[in-house]
């Protein structure tokens, strides 16, 4: 409920809002205007994902900033693994069986 | 678009509704202006940001949303109660199931929890409001934006009709080219952004602020379960963001995410669906889980059995419900391999559920039970739940479930689970709060009414869905021919229904009463109760706490309370500091209300020049340096004075 009024411009959102508008961009034109292969493409964009995460941790979610050591690594280290599962299962859960028939 | 479109016309079901919806808000309008009640409504409602109020107003929702779903499951009933009716026809069924599944989870189950989170969380740990509060109220009026924006469908434009689960390719445009689906995409949205907006809430707020003492092991065990609730809101429900989000552009903008004709993949939505949809089973029902807790321990006069174990269970179920979502699907053609690993998984939280369910029975175990009204929605939950999680049981083996999958067993099976789990856990939960917020308590005798008619026709209802499912009756039939030998099991289950919706009245009829009748004069401590939210006034005041509580072990105000420690002195008030009210929540809800109303018809241009409004929202927002307001030491000696007597 306290509030420090500061009069600072927020740069790091600014930064961070125009790099991740530019990192979304950059997915789009790799996809429509490139004539690289889907694997590599899927890399390319797998990559920006992987930016865009960092952007929103450090720029948006102050990752750096905090007390509490052991639960923001016991919260980054959730986070990782769902992520994992939830790309790697569904990659997995879509492409085994009859679902990699067509 | 002509006006005969824009209204569903043609069933007189829907045109008596149409009428009671415009005669019932006519008659509201006219009666708040009677009474000169808006300035009061928008002073201490609307614009409210006092958790112990939104909670209230979450309630409440959830108490209208469970009479609409009510009203759902009784026309569905009613058409299968004999075989080959012709009361509802395919299409006004197939609405009807799919609002009634949409409203019963995410516009009833979720509301009332939240909403007791919302009353109890804070007090449980000597807080003085959420972590924050503004975004609370955003939360609320977001959700409420949802919730109405998916009701009025069915008078306005169509409902859905795809089912709650809205599987590609029928949800998408090419066989539901109606806007019933774009209500389901848009509403759901409005309403999900509010509920992780709550998650992060609580998150926050149980980790930061949590009273002197209170460490972690020390917290009380519905403070848990919200927590870990929270975390897994704030995991899950970014997932169905996503999959709503690419629904939206599918339906409105004509990608194909979900078709196959353009590369894309139904069963991704699947996928998706589940990915949130299961955990979601568990973000509705630990907090039921933590409600029981308390109430049995409060009414057995014991404390917890294995609080530890409760606290890993708790979050062994939390870990294990991000990795079982296929079993939801295995009929959809996985690899043996992917079958067999998320059976295993799934046959995992049978574990820490059955830790937990002993636990409640070792609590049980020699203590002075007393046989309130909690208590007893608490007592027959623990076997109607057992039924629902045996049969879970069954249905995770993946080979079996290609026999029990999507039928009538499963819609028994996960009614077993909900009804129990939830809202029994909702209505345990209410009564023993009750006097918290309201300073009366529910009267007793008609509160048993209620629960023997409910728990009663819950029984009767939905047994007979076991057996006409294991005799080959699939989910979504809207009806059936005499020789299936059908007709007397939902014959019965139609009656079971009409029980329990008396038991609902009943409820209602409670509440009318205990407004006008019960007794005031209920202390701030009814139950004998042992947690922190017993240790101030009832209703609790809107700081709270005039001082925040120290705290040395578990469930210390029960032995403060046995010690004769309790008591405020004098010289301990300071003033306090408090968030004020807000308009820009309830603006926000309207707003985003209104750009989904025109997105959900795919009026673009009107959606866009509204979506000015959100703007002006989170402008004026942004700009707010309301730094809140101190409540002077004499005013809490004079309202501490009120309950307390004289101070020390």
């Amino acid at each position: 409920m306290s509030s420090t009024h500061s009069s600072r411009f927020p740069w790091n959102h600014l930064i961070g809002f125009i790099l991740s508008i530019a990192l979304t961009l950059l997915a789009v034109f790799v996809k429509f205007q490139t004539n690289f292969s889907d694997s590599i493409i899927m890399w390319i964009i797998g990559t920006l994902a992987i930016f865009q995460a960092m952007i929103q941790l450090f720029m948006f979610m102050h990752v750096t900033e905090g007390k509490e050591g052991m639960i923001n690594v016991i919260n980054m280290i959730y986070s990782i693994f769902l992520a994992l599962v939830i790309v790697f299962g569904s990659i997995w859960v879509l492409t085994s069986g009859h679902a990699a028939m067509h | 678009m002509s006006l005969d479109e824009f209204f569903v016309t043609g069933d007189p079901m829907i045109l008596a509704s149409q009428i009671a919806i415009g005669l019932t808000m006519v008659g509201l309008i006219a009666l708040i202006t009677y009474l000169k009640k808006w300035k009061w409504l928008w002073t201490e409602w609307f614009t409210t940001v006092d958790h112990k109020k939104i909670g209230i107003m979450y309630i409440l929702a959830g108490v209208l949303m469970f009479f609409r779903g009510g009203v759902d499951g009784l026309l569905m009933k009613a058409q299968t109660s004999r075989p080959e009716l012709g009361f509802l026809d395919a299409q006004h069924y197939d609405e009807i199931f799919t609002t009634h599944g949409v409203i019963m989870i995410l516009f009833m189950a979720m509301p009332m929890l939240i909403g007791i989170m919302n009353v109890v969380v804070p007090l449980q740990i000597g807080a003085r409001d959420v972590a924050f509060p503004k975004l609370n109220a955003l939360s609320f009026w977001l959700f409420f934006a949802g919730a109405m924006l998916f009701n009025v469908s069915f008078v306005i434009g169509g409902s859905p009709d795809a089912g709650w689960t809205s599987y590609f390719p029928l949800a998408g445009k090419e066989f539901t080219p109606g806007v019933g689906n774009n209500y389901y995409a848009i509403a759901l949205q409005i309403a999900g952004i509010g509920t992780l907006a709550t998650g992060i809430n609580f998150v926050v707020t149980i980790i930061k602020m949590r009273a002197p003492g209170m460490s972690w092991m020390k917290m009380p065990i519905f403070t848990w379960t919200s927590l870990v609730t929270s975390i897994i809101i704030v995991a899950a429900f970014p997932i169905f963001t996503v999959a709503l989000a690419y629904m939206s552009l599918d339906r409105l903008f004509g990608t194909h995410f979900f078709t196959v004709a353009a590369g894309g993949d139904p069963m991704l939505w699947l996928n998706l669906f589940w990915l949130w949809g299961h955990p979601e089973v568990y973000i509705v029902v630990l907090p039921a889980f933590g409600m029981f807790s308390e109430v049995i321990a409060t009414f057995a006069r014991k404390n917890l059995y294995g609080y530890k174990s409760m606290v890993f269970a708790v979050a062994g179920i939390a870990f294990l419900s991000m990795l079982v979502w296929v079993h939801h699907f295995y009929t959809m053609g996985n690899s043996a391999a992917v079958n067999s690993i998320f059976s295993l998984t799934t046959m995992m939280i049978a574990i820490p559920t059955g830790v937990k369910i002993f636990n409640w029975l070792f609590t049980l175990r020699k203590g002075r039970i007393e046989f309130s009204t909690s208590m007893l929605w608490a007592l027959a939950f623990i076997p109607c739940f057992t039924i629902g999680g045996v049969t879970g049981v069954m249905l995770a083996m993946a080979a079996a479930d290609y026999q029990y999958h999507n039928t009538m067993f499963l819609v028994a099976h996960f009614h077993y689970v909900l009804i129990p789990g939830v809202v029994f856990a909702v209505f345990a939960a209410l009564y023993y709060w009750w006097p918290k917020m309201f300073g009366f308590k529910l009267n007793e005798k008609i509160g048993k009414w209620h629960f023997w008619l409910f728990v009663i026709g819950f029984n009767f209802t939905f047994m007979p869905m076991f057996f006409v499912g294991l005799d080959g009756m699939s989910r979504r039939m809207y009806t059936y021919s005499e020789s299936t030998g059908w007709g007397a099991w939902l014959g019965f289950s139609a009656v079971g229904s009409l029980i329990m919706a008396a038991g609902f009245a009943a409820l209602c009829y409670n509440i009318y009463w205990s407004f006008r009748y019960a007794s005031r004069d209920v202390g701030s401590d009814p139950w004998n109760g042992r947690t922190l939210e017993w240790a101030t006034a009832s209703p609790a005041p809107h700081y709270n706490f005039a001082v925040v509580p120290e705290v040395e072990k578990l469930d210390d105000f029960w032995y403060k309370k046995k010690e004769g420690k309790l008591g405020l002195k004098k010289s301990d008030l300071k003033s306090v500091h408090m968030p004020s009210n807000s308009w820009t929540p309830v603006f926000l809800g309207v707003a985003f209300g209104i750009v989904g109303f025109f997105l959900v018809f795919e009026w673009f241009t009107l959606a866009i020049i509204s979506s000015v409004l959100i703007v002006i929202g989170l402008v004026a927002n942004s700009f707010d340096y309301d730094d809140g307001y101190h409540i002077p030491v004499d005013e809490l000696e004079k309202e501490e004075r009120e309950w307390r007597g004289e101070l020390k």
